[in-house]
């Protein structure tokens, strides 16, 4: 009876919608938490997997030998690779095409790169505007590799002592 | 006032052939334009308010990309609404697809006419307003009713029949709890039971009528079918009710029609309960003269957004109803309490009650 009594005083004076309404009241002057993406970006793991890169050696001589254990490895087929002789005699790359619509983004090419030639960044916020556009060629992946090897070789220091 | 007389005055003298009629519905016309024109801009930045109120209620920022601190995002939102196409279902019926959100628009902005802002400053002054607004508003629902019919889509339809029958189970509720203003008041003219609240915040009829107050306010919500009563368009449920097959520009206008219901609702609570254009410190000796500068419509102004507030924090807030329990709450609930109320106020009217009678 009582307990009867004390729920149709609840319902009436709407106890539970006001309750309801503190809360939202509390979180409309609370701080707000949004991260401001291009202008603010949470902070990215060194191991992050996101947009492919072809490195060179400090000399200038790129590092990939088309040894073609990354085409071997890649479980979506997404690396094309093509060699020949270099005049000096050394086997390198023609073609070294990565198709980012295939990529997965598993890491696996990186992992089994003997020469750290191909690496992935921590660029994610990539776009294209053409379907051809989704083929990295060697030029662009070299042009990835040299804009960000700054960060690159960072990333790999960092996470050197794991390894 | 004096400066409206002085307008029509120049008017007359500048162009001297206007004979009456031409003059009158010019005049008609021009009190149209000034009470639209700043209500769909009002209507605009309601969607604003109402996409930061419940951004910031829901620990986000809510748009602040188009223009300082988005502010120009509804203008955005309009421009791209207006180059939109609009799509014309094969199997709908044309005229009617058309007209229907004709139909929503018209009667929510036709009701504004007997609003009373101010002491003197309305477009029309009936003596039975109060009568307009329930009679004009209840066309509203023939708008959602026609675009559930004529888009011919089954879910148009389900959210068609849900507006019917809410509509007018709320509309007799509404229709009760402003009987008990009418009884104090003793008019159903919104400028005398405005006047009728003059001398005070406690002269205002949401005392002696709290419980009609938030039946009131309720029933707004379900009759404009905001959350959470927004069953009729329940994205979850049946997609998007009866806005399914309209697009751009057509619907926008349901949009607008939509937000405007909700502003009116709002000014009807103040004007119903909370004195309209009466300062809340009237009868207080030095906030009185304190306050006197500022005039009636920004009192109203400013209660009416409170209430406007009110209507997003409620949507930020609670989860959709069931159905048949909005209508267990009609029928079974409101119904009874305000019948009962008519009682009590019949009563405190007989034995003259405190301040209001």
């Amino acid at each position: 009876m009582i307990k009867k009594l004390s729920k149709l005083v609840k319902d009436f004076t709407l106890s539970e919608l006001r309750t309801g309404l503190k809360i939202t009241a509390k979180e409309l002057v609370n701080k707000k938490i949004t991260v401001q993406f291009p202008e603010e970006r949470t902070p990215i793991s060194p191991r992050f997997r996101g947009l492919h890169a072809l490195r060179r050696y400090p000399n200038g001589e790129e590092r990939c030998i088309a040894c073609k254990l990354c085409e071997a490895v890649c479980p979506a087929n997404a690396i094309t690779i093509e060699s020949e002789m270099r005049d000096d005699g050394t086997r390198r790359t023609t073609v070294y095409d990565i198709d980012l619509f295939k990529c997965i983004f598993c890491g696996f090419c990186e992992e089994a790169c003997p020469v750290d030639a191909i690496v992935e960044t921590q660029i994610f916020d990539y776009a294209f505007e053409s379907r051809q556009g989704s083929i990295m060629t060697k030029e662009r992946l070299l042009e990835v590799g040299s804009q960000n090897e700054q960060a690159i070789s960072q990333a790999r220091l960092v996470d050197a002592k794991y390894k | 006032m004096e400066l409206w007389q002085a307008f029509v005055q120049i008017v007359y003298t500048l162009i001297p052939w206007l004979d009456g009629t031409v003059a009158s519905i010019l005049i008609i016309l021009i009190k149209a334009i000034a009470l639209v024109m700043p209500l769909m801009l009002v209507v605009a930045y309601f969607t604003y308010a109402e996409r930061k109120v419940i951004g910031y209620m829901q620990l986000r920022i809510g748009p602040n990309r188009v223009g300082p601190k988005g502010w120009l995002q509804p203008i955005a939102d309009a421009l791209k609404l207006m180059t939109k196409e609009i799509i014309f279902p094969t199997k709908a019926n044309i005229y009617l697809f058309l007209l229907a959100p004709v139909l929503a628009i018209a009667p929510a902005i036709a009701v504004w006419a007997v609003i009373p802002f101010d002491e003197g400053i309305y477009v029309t002054n009936l003596d039975i307003s109060l009568l307009y607004v329930l009679a004009i508003g209840s066309i509203g629902v023939y708008g959602i009713i026609l675009a559930g019919w004529a888009s011919n889509s089954k879910y148009p339809l389900l959210g068609a029949l849900r507006s019917a029958s809410l509509l007018v189970s709320y509309e007799i509720v509404i229709g009760f709890a402003l009987v008990t203003v009418v009884m104090i008041a003793g008019s159903v003219n919104l400028n005398t039971i405005v006047q009728a609240q003059q001398g005070g915040i406690i002269h205002w009829y949401f005392i002696p009528l709290f419980p009609m107050m938030i039946i009131f306010f309720i029933s707004a919500l379900v009759e404009t079918n905001r959350a959470p009563f927004d069953v009729v368009e329940g994205e979850s449920e049946i997609v998007g009710g009866t806005h399914v097959e309209y697009s751009g520009m057509t619907f926008a206008v349901f949009f607008l029609a939509e937000y405007a219901n909700m502003i009116l609702m709002a000014v009807l609570a103040v004007v119903m309960f909370f004195g309209g254009w009466h300062s809340p410190f009237e009868a207080i000796p030095y906030l009185e003269s304190a306050f006197a500068w500022v005039p009636g419509i920004m009192w109203l102004l400013a209660k009416t957004t409170f209430f406007m507030f009110l209507y997003l924090w409620v949507r930020a807030t609670f989860p959709r109803f069931r159905y048949d329990q909005i209508m267990h709450l009609s029928w079974k609930v409101f119904l009874p309490i305000t019948i009962i109320w008519i009682f009590v106020v019949a009563l405190m009217t007989q034995l003259k009650l405190g301040p209001w009678f």
